[in-house]
């Protein structure tokens, strides 16, 4: 067990940011391609020091997903990958590396499971807390109360069509980091982040004291040091799995490592 | 007709729920936009010149009131209740799916964008939505399932033709749920110019009441059309039930009229037992969900996966069902039954030599709950029977759950006379 969860995920991001100018986050559909390729992909996470790693629970509707996650999601569920594989996975995955672990999914799977239960699996777990593309925080109330209890941190999402007092609503409820998505649309397509993205991320501020986090269509190293500055962690998920489908396993652990070097 | 806001018994409460069901689950990113739409509904439903330009267009454009229409053959064959049929298969394009996409339509020209989009099943909504956009100037993309397309190819053709995009969806199960992902996906990205007309009572606040309000003209113009045949309320309304569009809208003319029971049909396909189906609430399969955008009851497992659903009918093969009737079923307001595949394909034989009507064969599902029970009422009894579409679209699946040699050969000879 690290010492992320206990001491909360806030202070764990503020403490590495005291240490590096950038974090990076990276993702899993867990399942796809499979269970071991996911293993292996933590590895390189861990080997290359990424920071904060989401697990993707897969769902057969993943209507905030493009077609690279969609795909992974389905193919996912077709080879069986079911609760307990996920669960096995993550608690294998905080036992064994350093990174904080967040659950990232779709509310229906929280909701058949029972929020109570949800938390307690994550909590036994060892994860430090959620992303639910879905849910809107008017809903999430008491789920959100539940995790809190448990130490876990729901991490909400910022998005560039909210309106200033939105925001506002979002950081009054949001804790560990906020999710700011630097464009419209759904994961995957590349993003120019000289588009609007620092005037948004402007928007987040005044919103919110905590850490920010930006992700949607940053697909590069270039990308990731353009981050530099903007927000306090870079999120990768679509350019992450896409490499490992283009250039395998090697391929893999090099590209986190170009990243993460522009995070020191 | 009174506008319905005034008479309006279904209003959802907070944020769009219907007892346990409904709601708004979408990305944080198309919030401010289903604000933007809730306003603009709100502002024109209390605007009492936008009922009545709805009204105006649906009867100088769209057909409307559709006639009831008694059906005498049926009545004696059975002997029981007198059968009446709503004839929503006079529309435009065929289908109550013109109320909705042109009252729709009217939304997006008071909100100014310049762009709609749709999903389709069956490709009713997706030909009605490519009728609106022509008729109103917008540009128009219609999502649809490959499988879909590849069972509904006249519709593609018309759409197309109507000048409207039609994209292929290739993920999931390729049907009618995925293209309303699609369509979400799409929406999360053009909302700035763009509205997704969706096409039946589900999804997030506030479709489900918009679409039940424009779909209400059918139940309006049914009790009203009744009174004036038989002097009475019908003893029974029964519509088929995919999403639940036509039946939230014929339903919603009775809500208040407790005499009249309302029978929800959904689509029974090989039968409950061989899980080939979508009886969500009349097989009791369903389990409470949250999927695109809403809360409802879906065809699921314990883990909270979607299942694969099937029916004969495309348009009522789907997972989920409208909110407000699951609430109505919840409530025992609305009763639920089934029709398997077969069933509906003797019902639609019947109808069709009885009384020349041709069903679409989602409609066909509300005649087989009617046929079955018409016998246990009385003749002072009436009941009404919504024939949400024609059934021309069907000419392929028909024709092969008939086993038309004639119709076989004239495609072998088509086919043939297209080879290169």
């Amino acid at each position: 067990m690290t010492g992320a969860r206990t001491a909360g995920l806030e202070s764990h991001v503020r403490e590495r940011l005291a240490k590096k100018p950038l974090l990076l986050m990276a993702h899993v559909v867990v399942g796809y391609p499979s269970l071991d390729a996911n293993w292996a992909m933590l590895e390189a996470m861990d080997g290359a020091g990424v920071d904060l790693v989401e697990l993707q629970l897969p769902f057969t509707e993943p209507i905030a997903d493009g077609p690279s996650f969609v795909k992974a999601n389905h193919d996912a569920i077709q080879a069986g990958t079911a609760w307990r594989a996920y669960f096995d996975l993550t608690a294998r995955a905080a036992t064994r590396f350093s990174f904080p672990i967040l659950f990232m999914g779709y509310y229906n799977s929280v909701f058949r499971m029972g929020a109570e239960r949800f938390c307690a699996r994550l909590s036994e777990a060892g994860m430090s807390g959620f992303i639910l593309a879905d849910l809107p925080p008017e809903e999430a109330a008491e789920l959100n109360a539940m995790a809190r209890g448990r130490e876990l941190d729901p991490i909400l999402l910022m998005t560039p069509t909210n309106s200033p007092a939105r925001l506002a609503e979002i950081g009054r409820q949001a804790s560990g980091f906020v999710y700011c998505t630097a464009r419209k649309g759904v994961t995957g397509r590349k993003t120019d982040l000289s588009q609007g993205v620092a005037a948004f991320l402007e928007r987040c501020r005044t919103a919110t004291s905590l850490p920010l986090g930006l992700g949607f269509g940053i697909k590069t190293a270039a990308d990731v040091r353009e981050v530099r500055g903007l927000a306090n962690i870079a999120i990768v998920g679509t350019a992450c799995l896409e490499v490992w489908e283009e250039r395998g396993a090697d391929g893999y652990r090099q590209f986190l490592k170009t990243l993460a070097a522009e995070t020191v | 007709m009174t506008m319905p806001a005034e008479l309006f018994p279904w209003a959802p409460g907070r944020e769009g729920y219907y007892g346990d069901f409904g709601g708004a689950f979408v990305p944080e990113m198309l919030h401010e936009t289903l604000a933007e739409l809730r306003a603009a509904f709100d502002n024109a439903r209390r605007d009492p010149a936008f009922w009545k330009s709805y009204v105006e267009v649906m009867s100088t454009y769209a057909g409307r009131p559709t006639p009831v229409t008694y059906c005498d053959n049926l009545t004696r064959r059975f002997g029981g209740a007198r059968i009446y049929v709503k004839r929503e298969d006079l529309n435009h394009t065929g289908a109550h799916k013109a109320n909705n996409v042109m009252g729709q339509g009217l939304l997006v020209q008071r909100m100014g964008k310049p762009r709609v989009i749709a999903e389709t099943g069956a490709g009713q909504h997706g030909v009605a939505t490519a009728t609106m956009a022509a008729r109103l100037g917008l540009a128009c993309t219609i999502y649809m399932g490959e499988e879909d397309i590849a069972r509904q190819r006249p519709n593609v053709f018309w759409m197309e033709q109507l000048g409207a995009d039609v994209v292929a969806v290739t993920d999931g199960t390729r049907t009618l749920k995925d293209a309303i992902n699609a369509c979400l996906r799409d929406w999360a990205e053009s909302m700035a110019d763009t509205h997704y007309v969706l096409g039946t009572v589900c999804g997030p606040h506030p479709f489900p009441q918009m679409v039940t309000y424009f779909q209400s003209i059918i139940g309006h113009e049914a009790r009203t059309q009744m009174l004036d045949a038989t002097g009475e309320l019908p003893r029974r309304v029964y519509a088929c039930v995919g999403g639940g569009s036509n039946a939230s809208g014929v339903f919603a003319g009775f809500l208040d009229d407790l005499s009249v029971e309302l029978v929800g049909v959904e689509a029974g396909g090989k039968g409950i037992d061989s899980g080939k189906h979508t009886a969500r609430l009349a097989g009791g399969k369903g389990r409470p969900g949250v999927a695109q955008g809403y809360k409802s009851v879906f065809l699921q497992n314990e883990e909270g996966l979607m299942q694969d659903t099937y029916s004969v009918a495309a348009g009522l093969d789907y997972i989920g069902i409208g909110p407000m009737l699951a609430d109505l079923h919840q409530r025992g307001r609305v009763r639920f039954e089934s029709a398997t595949d077969s069933e509906v394909v003797e019902a639609l034989r019947l109808t069709m030599r009885s009384e020349g009507l041709i069903p679409a064969l989602e409609s066909a599902h509300a005649f087989v709950a009617a046929f079955r029970e018409a016998p246990s009422l009385s003749s002072a009894d009436a009941v009404l029977v919504n024939q949400s579409g024609r059934g021309d679209k069907d000419i392929f699946t028909v024709a092969d759950a008939l086993g038309d040699e004639g119709w076989k050969d004239f495609i072998r000879r088509k086919a043939a006379s297209y080879e290169r």
